[in-house]
Parts: structure tokens; C-alpha cells; sequence
């Protein structure tokens, strides 16, 4: 059964003048690690969005796990990691991790257990009691992670999670998130506009492009799993990269791209 | 500790030059009889040591000093203060949320929360006392709530920012959990208004105090701050350093309730540093 499945999907905004998405159609399988890349405008952002029910589609349909994507968000099937940490300021790290227990209305005790166990996994033990602030960068988007992670679910959107962090941080995360990416074995739906990340973490890359946003070609990975520091300098990972880059060239979308990458804008 | 001492030596640097702007200008207004920005004497300007002295006198033959009556005043009105604030905190953080709640009640009820602040203390503070007279409603209490009346407009407008102030992808995370509307105020809106609350309260402390003030003489009040006002004002061309006198001590009644309010800030709200007021 496919975790998500778009069709027909398409989203205008102010009554139709201005089409973000158009003939959606996109099946994404259990265990896979989905990148969606594309210049700013392709609509990648708003197609997360879509699979998360935060808005709605103009046309087309939208499941997860099998149900409507509002059902799904009720019943509380992904997790969300946001470009920046979006982190409560008041809270310390180990109650950020646990904003969604509590409305899961889990047991404080099962919290602290639980966020416990994400601490580890993200390598921030000794944090808990830390505010946000006192955090860099880097740490912050590991707490968003361990916050989206804390309660399992079979689905991770993140929407360009490392755009905001310096090259060194964003490889050691890359590592990080594929480790556990493979220890909880969830489907990861992943916005970047970095054709290196995307190669490296993703099995399938799902290239856009903009006005009106639409998948221009989808370029499987086949490169070997678990994936390590080293592939950045296999010769296939170099033609998966040059792949990538092609198709967004194809769609037209190499002079934005090369815009993007001056301006740093967000998609 | 260094910060403590250097805060208190400017302090005591401030309350020179103050002293010495007072002093000066009297020395100099009746050396030379100058009559700006009005007539320069004992009486409009008396010496700021016979207003200190004065409050270490009886302020009647054989009465207690001053001192102690204004600080008995003090207390009642601070009485009246503080629940007025109250009320006024609870009621304009009430409307706050109500409006945080939909644009079109916000932009509906707005204007008359506005306006309802350019009606003078004085010409309403008849009608409530009274009417909350026959109600049976203590006069002091009457008093709190025209006080209530001055506190809750700082509190509705900041703390409507302040609810409107959460971070639209926080908004969204919390929709991600499925979180009701009820949910999303109270775990997230709620605390994000707390640094707006706080700057609401900060205004709204020593406007409690002076609402207390202005309303006791509607409320036929003599045992407050307000009353004792009235009555030197009475006096003032004998003895004006008694009504100086308790004019400096209403102003310490209010900057030590804006102190309280400074000081329920840094225990409750969390936040970074380059933040903090």
C-alpha cells in the first residue's frame, strides 16, 4: 500500500491567477525516502503542505496511509520538520520533544521515558533542561527532529530542514538522518532545493518545475544502502547528480535554479 | 552585583540633579522674583527638606506624623489598586482572547474598546458608584472597578498582539498534531502573549493606582490616597509640602507596584536573552 498517494492534484491561489500546482500525480511507497527538488515557485513547499493537510488542494485527491489526508492528520500519521527549528521558547528541549505527547495525552511518566529515548537518538542527552536559545542552530533542528519522531509516525515531512544551516552541519545531519532514518524505518517526504542532498539521502528524486508547478521526471537512486560519507565521491552518485541537474534543466528551471542559489530564498 | 551598585549610584546621581534643578530654580526664582513658568515662592516650590520634614510631623496637633496616615492611605488604595488590576488584567485578557478568535469580531469591537477609553474616569465615576451603590456593592470595590475601567484597555491591545503573535509554522505544527482551536491557545498563543501581557501590565500598574486615586473622591472615599489629596489640597496655600508630601508618596505607590509587576515578569516568562526589556 502506498504511504501517499496524489492525483490529479492541483492548487491555485487569489481565485486563479496564479496556478502553484497543476496534474499532481505521485505514489510514494512504504520505506521510501522521497526528495522533492525544484527552483522557488515549483510549488514544492505548498505540495508538502497538501500531503499534510495544512492546506487545501484546488482539485485532485490526496491519501495517507490509505485514508483522506484530513483523517490522517487527525489521526496524527506524520511528523512535520520545518526549515527553521520552530521551537517554543518557554519550553525546555525535553518539553518541546514532548509538545506532541501531551496532545497525545500521554502519561508524564511515559513522556519523560520517551524523551529520553529521542535524546539519545539525536545525540543531545545532557540538553534536556536547556532552553532553545542557548542551542546552535544544528542542535535546534535536531530537537524539531527528535519533537517530529516522539511519537512514531509512519511519516515524515520535512520541508528543507537544513536550508538554514552552514555546509558542515547540513553533511553531519545529512548522516544523522539517514541513520535514523534507518533505525525507525519511517517514509520520508523531503523538500530541499540542494541537488547534492537530494542524491545522497533520497531513493527517488522528484524533480519540478515552476509556472505552473508541476513533476517534470522522477530519477530513481540506485545507489547502495546504507549510504556513507564516502559515495560523495562515487562516480555513480556524480551521474546521479548530473541526472538531477539535467532534468531541472530540461523543465527550464536552471536559471532559477542558479538564482536561488545567490538569494537563498525559500521555496 | 557590579550592575546593582552602578544602577544604584546613577539612582542617587538622578535624585542630585533633580534636587539641585529644584533648589536652583527656587534659589534663583526668589533671589530675582521671577514669575516663570509661575510665581516662584515657598508656596508654589517649597523646599524639598520641609517636604521630607513634613512627613515626620503631625500633620494635626497631637495627631500622628503624616508619614503614618499616608501610609495607611497608601495601603487602602493600593487595596483598591490591586483589584481593580485584577480585574482589569482578567477582564481585558478575556476580550483579547475573544477577539483573537475571529478578524471580524476583532474589527467589529475594537473601535469601541478605543473608545470607550476617551470617556473621562470622571465623568463615569459618578454613575458607577452610585449605581453600584444600590446594588449594595461596597464603595471601595466600585472604586476598584473604575480602576478596572482604566486597566483593561492596555491589557485587551497588547495582549491581542500577543496572541497574534505565534509563529503562523508553530500554528501549523500544532494543527499537524491535530490540536483544537482551544488547544492551539492555550499551549501555544497564551504563552507567546506572555512578553505583550507583561509590557501591558507594566502601563497598566501605575494606571490602576492613579484610576484608584481620581475615583475615591467620586466614592466619597477619605481613608485613601485620593481622599488625602483632596483634603490638602485644601490646605495648600498654608501647607504645601503636605501635599507634596503625599504626592511623593502616591508616585512611590506606583513604581513599587510597577516594581511587583517587573518582578512577576522575570519569574514567569521564559526567553532569550537579547530579547529581554
Amino acid at each position: 500500500m502506498s504511504v501517499v498517494e496524489l492525483s490529479g492534484v492541483s492548487k491555485t491561489f487569489q481565485q486563479g491567477k496564479t496556478v502553484a500546482l497543476q496534474g499532481i500525480d505521485l505514489a510514494i511507497e512504504a520505506g521510501e525516502f522521497v526528495s522533492l527538488i525544484g527552483p522557488s515557485g515549483c510549488g514544492k513547499s505548498t505540495l508538502l503542505r497538501i500531503i499534510g493537510d495544512l492546506i487545501q488542494p484546488t482539485t485532485g485527491s490526496v491519501t495517507v496511509n490509505g485514508k483522506p489526508a484530513h483523517r490522517a492528520r487527525l489521526d496524527r500519521d506524520y511528523g512535520i520538520v520545518f526549515q527553521h527549528a520552530v521551537l517554543y521558547d518557554w519550553r525546555t528541549v525535553a518539553k518541546n520533544i514532548a509538545l506532541p505527547l501531551e496532545m497525545l495525552g500521554w502519561s508524564r511518566a511515559r513522556r519523560a521515558q520517551r524523551v529520553k529515548e529521542m535524546l539519545e537518538l539525536v545525540e543531545l542527552t545532557g540538553f534536556e533542561h536547556h532552553h532553545p536559545w542557548q542551542l546552535s542552530g544544528g542542535m535546534q533542528q535536531r530537537v524539531s527532529i527528535a519533537r517530529a519522531l516522539s511519537f512514531s509516525p509512519a511519516l515524515l515531512l520535512m520541508d528543507e530542514p537544513f536550508g538554514a544551516l552552514d555546509e558542515m552541519t547540513r553533511e553531519r545531519l545529512n548522516m544523522e538522518l539517514l541513520r535514523l532514518w534507518e533505525e525507525i524505518g519511517s517514509t520520508v517526504v523531503f523538500v530541499t532545493h540542494s541537488i547534492a542532498e537530494a542524491v545522497f539521502l533520497s531513493t527517488r528524486v522528484v524533480v519540478m518545475s515552476p509556472r505552473p508547478g508541476r513533476i517534470t521526471e522522477v530519477v530513481d537512486v540506485d545507489l547502495p544502502q546504507p549510504r556513507t560519507a564516502q559515495l560523495r565521491e562515487d562516480p555513480r552518485y556524480f551521474e546521479l547528480v548530473t541526472a538531477v541537474r539535467e532534468a531541472l534543466a530540461r523543465g527550464g528551471a536552471e536559471a532559477v535554479v542558479e538564482e536561488e542559489l545567490v538569494s537563498g530564498t525559500d521555496g | 552585583m557590579q550592575i546593582a551598585a552602578r544602577r544604584g549610584g546613577l539612582l542617587v546621581v538622578l535624585l542630585g540633579v533633580l534636587w539641585g534643578l529644584w533648589e536652583g530654580w527656587h534659589w534663583v526664582g526668589t533671589r530675582f522674583h521671577l514669575h516663570w513658568p509661575f510665581p516662584v515662592n515657598d508656596t508654589t516650590m517649597p523646599h524639598l527638606h520641609e517636604i521630607v520634614r513634613a512627613l515626620f510631623q503631625p500633620a494635626q496637633v497631637n495627631g500622628p506624623w503624616l508619614v503614618r496616615i499616608l501610609v495607611h492611605d497608601s495601603l487602602f488604595t493600593l487595596k483598591e489598586s490591586a483589584v481593580g488590576f485584577a480585574i482589569g488584567a482578567v477582564v481585558g485578557f478575556a476580550i483579547a482572547v475573544v477577539l483573537s478568535q475571529s478578524s471580524f469580531l476583532e474589527r467589529g469591537i475594537i473601535p469601541y474598546v478605543v473608545a470607550s477609553q476617551t470617556i473621562p474616569l470622571l465623568a463615569i465615576a459618578p454613575m458607577v458608584v452610585v449605581g453600584l451603590g444600590t446594588k449594595g456593592v461596597t464603595d471601595w470595590v466600585a472604586v476598584a472597578i473604575l480602576a478596572a475601567y482604566l486597566t483593561f484597555f492596555p491589557v485587551t491591545i497588547n495582549g491581542l498582539r500577543g496572541l497574534q503573535s505565534a509563529d503562523p509554522r508553530a500554528v501549523e505544527l500544532m494543527r499537524s498534531y491535530a490540536a483544537s482551536r482551544w488547544r492551539i491557545l492555550w499551549k501555544l498563543q497564551v504563552p507567546a502573549s506572555l512578553p505583550y501581557l507583561f509590557s501591558a501590565f507594566r502601563i497598566a500598574a501605575p494606571l490602576a493606582i492613579v484610576g484608584a486615586i481620581i475615583s475615591e473622591p467620586a466614592a466619597s472615599i477619605q481613608g485613601g490616597l485620593g481622599g488625602a489629596i483632596v483634603n490638602f489640597n485644601q490646605y495648600y496655600s498654608i501647607e504645601p509640602q503636605e501635599l507634596w508630601a503625599t504626592n511623593v508618596v502616591a508616585a512611590l505607590l506606583g513604581i513599587g507596584f510597577f516594581l511587583v509587576v517587573v518582578a512577576a515578569e522575570k519569574l514567569v516568562v521564559r526567553r532569550p536573552p537579547e530579547q529581554t526589556a
